[in-house]
């Protein structure tokens, strides 16, 4: 996704001066080509996040898209304050990116877990919040948001995030997308684990359970209509994220749910616990010892719809 | 220029509206609006390049207060510049008015960013500077820090910036008035050497009396001071300058004029209540 996203910003940044990319001293062997060819819009604001999310702000103010890019937490939760005060309440066209959501960045420890971000972000007045799915999503992510639509975070992936969709689609800002159909169950997905969801529901279908997914690659604004639909055409609802169980994915589509109050849905949210992971490991490690690997998930799915089923049993009786 | 007013006479009246703002609202910071009177009136009444007809002009320079919590200086000096009616001051603080506690740019002319949270502010003005030198646009862009806000590091993240990238079109002035929000300077967090400090950063930095508008005219007048380099002026002040009783008094960061201290306080600034 890291390299996807370099190379489509590249080629916004050829047609339109004001797109601008700021990094935190970060993205070595990624953000060269841009600062050669366009060195009056590429910024290297040092190992200072603050100054770096306030010196976009400033130069979003005047008038330029700026992109301040570097990993996990440190361009989101460091400088939290420039993104509420300075982006978020000037409205400016600043765009957060963070590279590594989730546990990205395994091994490298608990300090490079993005586990928090979309729930502290998502409170935020103004900001959009966008994660996409696959690589393909993330070229039509990056060009929408290089219009210049006001604060905006972008989670992504690190680096070889297989591609989900490998034929063209209709991305729209705020419009999940129906990855797979189904109808006995519905995999709510953001970022990354899009793939993981597509697995898990393949598994499922060996087994009989017809299970859609949706790619909820735009956090907020959420598209509660695809929610909703999912919850009435399927009754059963998955949400997965690669982010703590707290107030991301899963507590923005609860707030949908429960708000709806739709009768006989189950609801049940995989993401990581409120806890610092402190096991080492890599991606693929950790995201299995927490339940966010293909076979877990299918598991969860499978056993939410058992749920339902004995739910209506009993209400049968 | 923007005001017909003599410089004094506009610091003057800076100061007497601050105190009236404050008496009006029961709110607080008036010593830290006192202090930098002379600086906002040099550079609204001399230096900066800004039309109140015209307060989005492409090519204007930029204001930013770092210290948001002044905002009743800044308020009163766009007033009485004409960027909007004097009676909007009336409005500072109340329910349902348009001026809040500390600076804000919502619908306010004038306001180019609004602060509040402390060592925001020059951040921001660091990216409209190269903004303005990378698009290759005249316009400058002047920094109002408070002293206290210097113990925020986002502050030194942008003194390190400034000078590597050889924005000259960028002005700190720092009021140093020497308290801050919980005492005096020197015993909360001592900045001294103060101006080396700056200097070392790589900015050309200058001490002079932030009182003085003969000495604010002289340094301002002539940007940059040096070629290639950021200047900082570290503008030493009196907090609560103008009113005896609230000089260089931690007191007066907090407290609201009324009663006999408000009248005082309108004698002294040669307003007959």
């Amino acid at each position: 996704m890291r390299t996807t996203f370099i190379e489509t910003l590249t080629d916004l940044a050829a047609s339109d001066p004001r797109v601008t990319l700021v990094t935190g001293d970060l993205g070595f062997g990624v953000v060269q080509d841009f600062a050669e060819r366009f060195p009056k819009q590429f910024v290297n604001a040092g190992v200072a996040e603050q100054n770096m999310t306030g010196l976009a702000t400033g130069m979003a103010l005047s008038g330029r898209i700026v992109f301040t890019y570097s990993i996990a937490n440190f361009p989101t939760l460091r400088p939290l304050e420039q993104i509420r005060n300075d982006a978020c309440y000037h409205n400016a066209n600043v765009v957060v990116v963070a590279v590594g959501g989730g546990l990205s960045y395994g091994a490298f420890g608990m300090t490079h877990h993005a586990t928090e971000d979309i729930a502290i972000l998502r409170s935020l007045p103004q900001i959009t919040v966008v994660a996409p799915g696959d690589p393909t999503e993330t070229t039509a992510a990056t060009k929408k948001l290089a219009e210049g639509i006001g604060p905006v975070y972008l989670r992504l992936g690190r680096a070889g995030e297989p591609v989900v969709h490998t034929g063209p689609i209709d991305w729209q800002l705020g419009k999940a997308l129906e990855t797979r159909s189904g109808t006995d169950a519905t995999i709510i997905s953001t970022g990354a684990m899009l793939a993981t969801a597509v697995a898990a529901a393949d598994q499922l279908s060996e087994v009989g359970l017809d299970v859609r997914v949706l790619s909820m690659h735009t956090i907020k604004p959420l598209d509660t209509q695809a929610i909703l639909a999912a919850a009435e055409q399927t009754g059963v609802v998955v949400t997965l994220e690669e982010h703590s169980i707290l107030g991301g994915l899963g507590g923005a589509v609860a707030e949908t749910l429960c708000e709806a109050g739709l009768p006989g849905v189950a609801f049940q949210r995989i993401g990581l616990p409120s806890e610092y992971i402190t096991e080492v490991g890599n991606q693929d490690y950790l995201r299995s010892r927490n339940g966010l690997d293909i076979d877990s998930v299918a598991r969860t799915v499978a056993a939410t719809v058992d749920t339902k089923q004995q739910f209506r049993a009993l209400q049968a009786v | 220029m923007n005001t017909q007013l003599e410089l004094p006479e506009l610091a003057r009246r800076i100061r007497v509206h601050a105190v009236q703002m404050a008496n009006r609202a029961g709110s607080c910071h008036v010593g830290s609006s006192l202090s930098m009177a002379e600086i906002l009136a040099v550079l609204y009444g001399k230096v900066m390049r800004v039309d109140p007809a015209n307060p989005e002009a492409v090519d204007r320079d930029r204001f930013v207060l770092s210290k948001g919590h002044a905002c009743g200086a800044l308020y009163s000096v766009l007033a009485e510049c004409g960027f909007f009616p004097l009676d909007w001051l009336e409005s500072f603080f109340q329910n349902g008015g348009r001026l809040p506690g500390h600076a804000t740019a919502k619908g306010i002319p004038g306001i180019e960013v609004s602060t509040g949270s402390l060592g925001h502010g020059l951040p921001i003005a660091t990216g409209m500077a190269l903004a303005a030198k990378r698009d290759s646009h005249p316009h400058r862009v002047f920094c109002v820090l408070s002293d206290g806000e210097c113990d925020e590091g986002s502050n030194w993240e942008a003194a390190l910036f400034a000078p590597h990238h050889q924005l000259d079109n960028l002005i700190a002035i720092v009021d140093y008035n020497k308290i801050q929000s919980l005492g005096h300077v020197n015993d909360v967090m001592p900045l001294e050497p103060f101006v080396d400090k700056w200097q070392s950063f790589g900015w050309h930095t200058v001490g002079i009396d932030g009182h003085s508008i003969k000495e604010l005219t002289s340094t301002l007048q002539t940007l940059p001071l040096e070629h290639g380099k950021p200047t900082c002026v570290i503008a030493h002040t009196v907090k609560g300058k103008g009113v005896d009783f609230m000089e260089d008094q931690l007191l007066w960061h907090y407290r609201t004029p009324r009663g006999d201290e408000y009248t005082q306080a309108l004698a002294q600034l040669g307003e007959v209540v």
